[in-house]
């Protein structure tokens, strides 16, 4: 390999490594999402719904 | 897809060029790439200007993400830029070529957006605040790219002048691919991180709903 090749295979992996990082930082960040709005959706499913009584009549139709 | 293509072109089908053989192969990548992070400041700076018009928080969000995406593309441009240097000029950088010192210039300018963004709190203040820095860089990208134009006495290479490109057949032809595949890439990692941080925001105001 000269050292032209090398170089140029060096700018290559250095513009991959970089797209590379960029999408593993992504990925984790959605993964954090995924595992917040896991979190936030079993927060909401174990509020207790608010009971009959005390709910106001309301006027239908 | 397009990326696969366009290293395809490049390393398969694309000649040597005379002057500096297997070395301007890079010029493929650095060049689409720098083009890319024009168009991500320029972006940055458009949704700051609709921002600052429409006072809407969403053109705040989409300009602080296309300028974070130019930064990206621009540490790649300085990069694959340097290490082109290294083989033509012997030279990692040459503080005496104005392409490269205004193209750092515009690529510090833009970083330190991010430290005045991030020093104000969140808010209409930092939003209007970011967006007229935006703006105000938005006036280096042609000083950026025509430098290289009015310079007397440039070691820099110009190929794209106002008769044209200065080559044609393959190397033409895997160049527009090159640059199709940056410019689809940056959008589409745009797309991503614009959608990450909307939900990212949306899951804060939840959490504060149900806390």
């Amino acid at each position: 390999m000269s050292t032209a090749e090398k170089y140029v295979t060096a700018a290559y992996c250095a513009v991959f490594a970089v797209v590379l990082v960029y999408v593993l930082i992504i990925a984790l960040k959605v993964q954090r999402l995924e595992r917040e709005v896991d979190e936030l959706a079993g927060r909401a499913a174990a509020r207790e719904p608010e009971p009959e009584e005390r709910r106001e009549p309301a006027v239908v139709g | 897809m397009l990326v696969t293509l366009a290293l395809a072109l490049v390393f398969f089908v694309a000649p040597n060029d005379a002057d500096q053989g297997f070395s301007q192969r890079i010029f493929y990548f650095h060049v689409s790439i720098a083009i890319t992070a024009y168009a991500c400041f320029a972006g940055g700076a458009s949704k700051a200007l609709v921002h600052l018009w429409k006072r809407d928080p969403r053109a705040d969000l989409e300009s602080y993400v296309a300028v974070h995406q130019g930064v990206i593309f621009g540490s790649l441009v300085l990069v694959t830029g340097s290490i082109w240097a290294k083989i033509s000029w012997g030279h990692w950088w040459l503080w005496s070529e104005d392409q490269l010192v205004l193209f750092l210039v515009l690529f510090l300018f833009y970083a330190a957006y991010f430290m005045l963004r991030f020093s104000v709190d969140p808010g209409p203040q930092r939003a209007n605040m970011s967006a007229v820095y935006a703006l105000f860089g938005v006036v280096l990208i042609p000083v950026s790219f025509m430098a290289i134009r009015l310079a007397k006495q440039a070691i820099h290479p110009v190929v794209f002048t106002l008769q044209g490109p200065k080559f044609g057949g393959w190397i033409l032809v895997t160049y527009c691919v090159a640059q199709v595949a940056m410019l689809v890439l940056a959008y589409t990692l745009y797309r991503v991180e614009l959608a990450g941080k909307r939900v990212d925001a949306r899951v804060r105001e939840l959490k504060e709903v149900l806390a």
